[in-house]
């Protein structure tokens, strides 16, 4: 009976074995695989670099631990299934304190590159970045470029119609010549840009995964987001903060365009002649301020 | 103080009464009952859970698709048998909320902290019954108003478990902000009332009922983690309790603490003005994040017990165990941020949330290590209590790992709000916590119902499980990689998620595997509440204090008179002994060659001095 549990015992205990390192190898391997085929969209911004990097040595850190202790797991597990009796040992100071301070220093060093990075992240743009206003909204983004002027016209909630997405004040001059899209972002490539991101009435959050950015559009503020594409290509706006039922459906169209191209699709879209690519709004993108009805939204 | 508080629970057995059967099984305020009360509701409530779970993954891995058996069954729900977008969010919302306030926070603390405390610290009951008693009597009425809304107008409410306003605060800005926000917040408050009073219990018991000789330095690790738990619980809770009532408020009294102003919605601007939606988050985080360590603390005190006794060897490091969880609790209260790197608020915080978040990471690393190093030497045997607490072990490493990524700003703002932070609290949650549950109710079966449960059973749920969450959710790291963000009812309008699919369907069978083998464990658990083989008083040879009792103990627990404490709990292979275990209760014995690291003692100031000691020392 005794040894028939022993035998039970032994067989759990390489069972373990087997689990754990299946986890590690199977982990392992599924990562590697997944690294071709799921990783992280293609870089498209200049920050992306250094986060990237940050993504590599953590996964690098993590990959380490995980085999380590998952494989020591599984052994130290299947080798005391064997024993005949314990050893009766459970206190060694220095051992604890090495593996703190370890650990502790590792952490401090990845907790200082990582710092270093997040401020990099926030560096101030020039101030001849361009700037362009999105405005999150159930289930859209409305995306505001300021007119050859540069300015933005002000903008007062109760204006907002569905002839005024944004409810530009018409009575304010810089407003007459902004342009309001409909789910459709342009840029220019390899110049920084300033995102004003807004909220029109909950919270929503501003996800573009080849830029590495996310940034929640809390109404009741305007929110500074800025980077430098570095990729000519056709890209995705998500929406990265439960906004209600139609969240899932929250896409826009994001386009990095060569400068010169960029200038000339501005232009285009300032003498009112440009054609979106993305929603019929886009095609007619009215003059903000020019009509003054307030229709149910 | 203590002595009279004692006294007065002590006296209250010396008076032989007769029970009816409501006082005995309803309205008990025996802790037994209690914490058994609470383990079968929060069952239920898990069953529940999972099953939403089921539904979320369905929808997930097969997009739009109609199911006949679910149209069948709620046609509302699932008109032709597809899912509806809004149903969606309700499912995501209450599975969330479910399995965090009522499976698991209800299992293992109000479940084992009552079951165990008195128990393990030689008490017959805790020290304010009436409190206890009520405490679940919150809970049942808590669980039902919940449950209800799922079938008011509006539905259950679809914002999240997180309830992030101004969503949850303007009805009608997403599916079920009417009555059943409201009911939600209404069964949350009355559930934060109940662990309030549970943690109250736990605190003043452990603090003053302890058996002659049961110095703090003596108390089992399952007791520290409950008694720290409930004190990290009693400043955490209120914070969440204010912040509900306030988002009541604001969606009845129309007060605006967290609606700024200039909010349109349904074509009409709100006159809310001056609050903020951040404060929520702040407030809400605040306690959601000392929650997690409400959540794991107790598993992580439970599996040292599970692994102590399964191992035949002390749990390596008390002292830095004691130690590493009150770091953590103190750190919990530290790192509240982590959750808004993206949210606007100052990334100057971000930055002191991010040296925080790495810091609490040091003695969770600790205890890792420690519970390796208790392993190694070890004589195990491999019980299914002794499985889960290994495999609760590998899934914490695993989940605390990814926290390490989520923790540091510059590539989480990346994986915030993506499955890969799915991934990163369903490894430390549902499957590190859920692991610690279930070596606990394995291990402590025999005492709550004098019965043993189905080793083999055990065995085949706990390799079902293991590899079921290893399925379910390793892949969630990879969809989070690619960037498919959380709560969307599809990622199909994504052409950056257009490969995504397999990943979600690997999820997906998974879960369904391991859902389905939890019958396992519900076969085990009922069969052997009724037939299984009957338990000794100390089926697995264990040295703390419960298992001297009766199995199952009766009401006041001690049937030979309250034990006294001589010696630690770990007394597990001490060399020189005749037995591989020495109860706690058990004086001097004699030992014969000392060896040099064979301290039957503790670690401390009193190691070595193993004698009796007669006096109750805090």
């Amino acid at each position: 009976m005794q040894d028939d549990m022993q035998d039970r015992g032994r067989a759990q205990g390489f069972g373990i074995l087997l689990a754990l390192w299946a986890v590690v190898i199977g982990g392992v391997a599924f990562s590697i695989y997944a690294g071709q085929r799921w990783w992280m969209p293609e870089l498209a911004a200049a920050h992306g670099e250094r986060v990237d990097a940050v993504f590599r040595i953590l996964l690098t850190l993590m990959a380490i631990v995980f085999v380590l202790v998952q494989a020591a797991l599984g052994f130290f597990a299947w080798q005391s299934g064997r024993r005949e009796k314990a050893i009766h040992w459970h206190d060694n100071p220095r051992l604890e304190i090495t593996w703190t301070v370890i650990p502790a220093v590792v952490l401090l060093g990845m907790t200082i590159f990582a710092g270093v990075v997040w401020a990099e992240m926030h560096a101030p743009v020039p101030d001849d970045a361009l700037t362009v206003e999105v405005t999150a909204e159930q289930f859209a983004w409305r995306i505001r470029y300021p007119g050859p002027d540069g300015a933005f016209g002000r903008t007062d909630p109760g204006l907002i119609s569905r002839d005024n997405p944004v409810g530009v004040v018409p009575e304010d001059p810089n407003g007459l010549d902004d342009v309001v899209l409909l789910n459709e972002l342009r840029l220019p490539v390899d110049r920084p840009v300033r995102i004003l991101l807004r909220s029109k009435e909950v919270l929503h959050s501003f996800f573009v995964p080849e830029f590495r950015i996310k940034q929640d559009a809390v109404p009741g503020r305007t929110i500074e987001v800025t980077f430098q594409p570095t990729r000519v290509g056709d890209m995705e706006i998500a929406c990265a903060e439960l906004c209600g039922v139609g969240h899932f459906a929250m896409r826009g169209d994001l386009k990095v365009m060569p400068q010169d191209e960029f200038d000339q699709w501005l232009a285009d879209l300032y003498a009112g002649e440009a054609d979106g690519e993305s929603g019929e709004a886009a095609g007619e993108a009215v003059e903000a301020g020019e009509s003054g009805e307030s229709a149910g939204e | 103080m203590s002595t009279a508080v004692a006294g007065v629970a002590q006296a209250h057995e010396a008076v032989h009464h007769e029970e009816s059967f409501i006082r005995k099984y309803i309205f008990s305020f025996d802790h037994k009952t209690i914490g058994i009360q609470f383990l079968f509701t929060s069952l239920f409530m898990g069953i529940i859970g999972g099953t939403l779970a089921l539904l979320i993954r369905l929808q997930l891995a097969w997009p739009g698709r109609a199911w006949p058996i679910l149209g069948a069954l709620m046609p509302n729900a699932f008109p032709n048998g597809i899912m509806r977008p809004d149903i969606y969010y309700s499912l995501v919302t209450m599975h969330g909320t479910i399995m965090v306030f009522f499976v698991f926070t209800t299992a293992l603390v109000g479940g084992f902290a009552n079951f165990l405390i008195p128990l393990q610290i030689g008490a017959r009951d805790m020290a304010f019954p009436l409190l206890n008693m009520l405490s679940y009597w919150l809970y049942l009425p808590a669980s039902i108003i919940m449950l209800s809304s799922f079938f008011v107008d509006g539905g259950a409410p679809g914002t999240g478990w997180t309830a992030y306003p101004p969503l949850s605060a303007l009805q009608g800005a997403a599916p079920g902000t009417g009555l059943g926000q409201t009911l939600w917040l209404v069964a949350l408050f009355l559930m934060m009332v109940s662990f309030l009073l549970g943690s109250l219990n736990y605190i003043t018991t452990t603090l003053n009922m302890r058996a002659p000789g049961l110095s703090m330095s003596r108390l089992p690790l399952s007791v520290w983690a409950l008694v720290v738990t409930a004190t990290v619980s009693l400043l955490s809770f209120p914070v969440l309790l204010g912040a509900a009532v306030m988002l009541l408020a604001d969606r009845h009294l129309g007060t605006s603490f967290y609606l700024p102003a200039g909010i349109v919605l349904g074509g009409r601007e709100l006159l809310h003005t001056g609050g903020d939606p951040l404060l929520w988050q702040h407030l809400f985080w605040f306690l959601g994040h000392p929650e997690v360590y409400i959540l794991i603390l107790p598993a992580m005190g439970m599996v040292s017990e599970v692994m102590a006794t399964h191992a035949r060897k002390p749990i390596f490091g008390y002292r830095f165990m004691v130690g590493s969880m009150l770091a953590i609790a103190l750190l919990s209260f530290l790192v509240w941020g982590h959750h808004m790197f993206t949210s606007g608020m100052h990334p100057l915080l971000g930055t002191a949330f991010m040296a925080t978040t790495l810091v609490i990471a040091i003695p969770s690393a600790i205890k890792a290590f420690n519970w390796l190093a208790t392993l190694w030497g070890g004589k195990i045997r491999f019980t299914p209590p002794m499985l889960f607490a290994i495999g609760f072990v590998s899934m914490f490493v695993t989940g605390g790992l990814t926290g390490l990524v989520a923790g540091s700003p510059p590539i989480s703002i990346y994986f915030h709000d993506t499955y890969f932070i799915v991934a990163h609290f369903h490894f430390v949650m549902a499957s590190a916590a859920l692991f610690g549950l279930l070596a606990a109710v394995y291990h402590w079966f025999p005492k709550m119902f004098g019965r043993m449960m189905n080793e083999r059973l055990g065995r085949w749920h706990f390799w079902f499980t293991f590899l079921g969450i290893y399925g379910t959710f390793f892949p969630m790291h990879f969809m989070g990689t690619a960037g498919m963000m959380r709560r969307i009812y599809s990622p199909e309008p994504y052409a950056f998620l257009a490969d995504i699919q397999p990943l979600n369907v690997i999820s997906t069978v998974s879960a369904l595997v391991l859902g389905f083998s939890q019958v396992l464990f519900l076969i085990n658990l009922f069969y052997s509440l009724f037939r299984g083989p009957k338990a000794d008083r100390n089926p697995w040879q264990a040295t703390t204090l419960e298992w001297l009792a009766p199995s199952p103990a009766p009401h006041g627990n001690w049937d030979e008179g309250i034990p006294e404490v001589y010696r630690w709990p770990y007394d597990y292979s001490v060399p020189g002994a005749s037995q591989d275990y020495i109860p706690q209760h058990v004086p001097d014995v004699a030992v014969e060659a000392e060896a040099p690291q064979s301290v039957s003692g503790n670690g401390v100031a009193e190691a070595g001095d193993s004698a009796s000691e007669g006096e109750g020392e805090s």
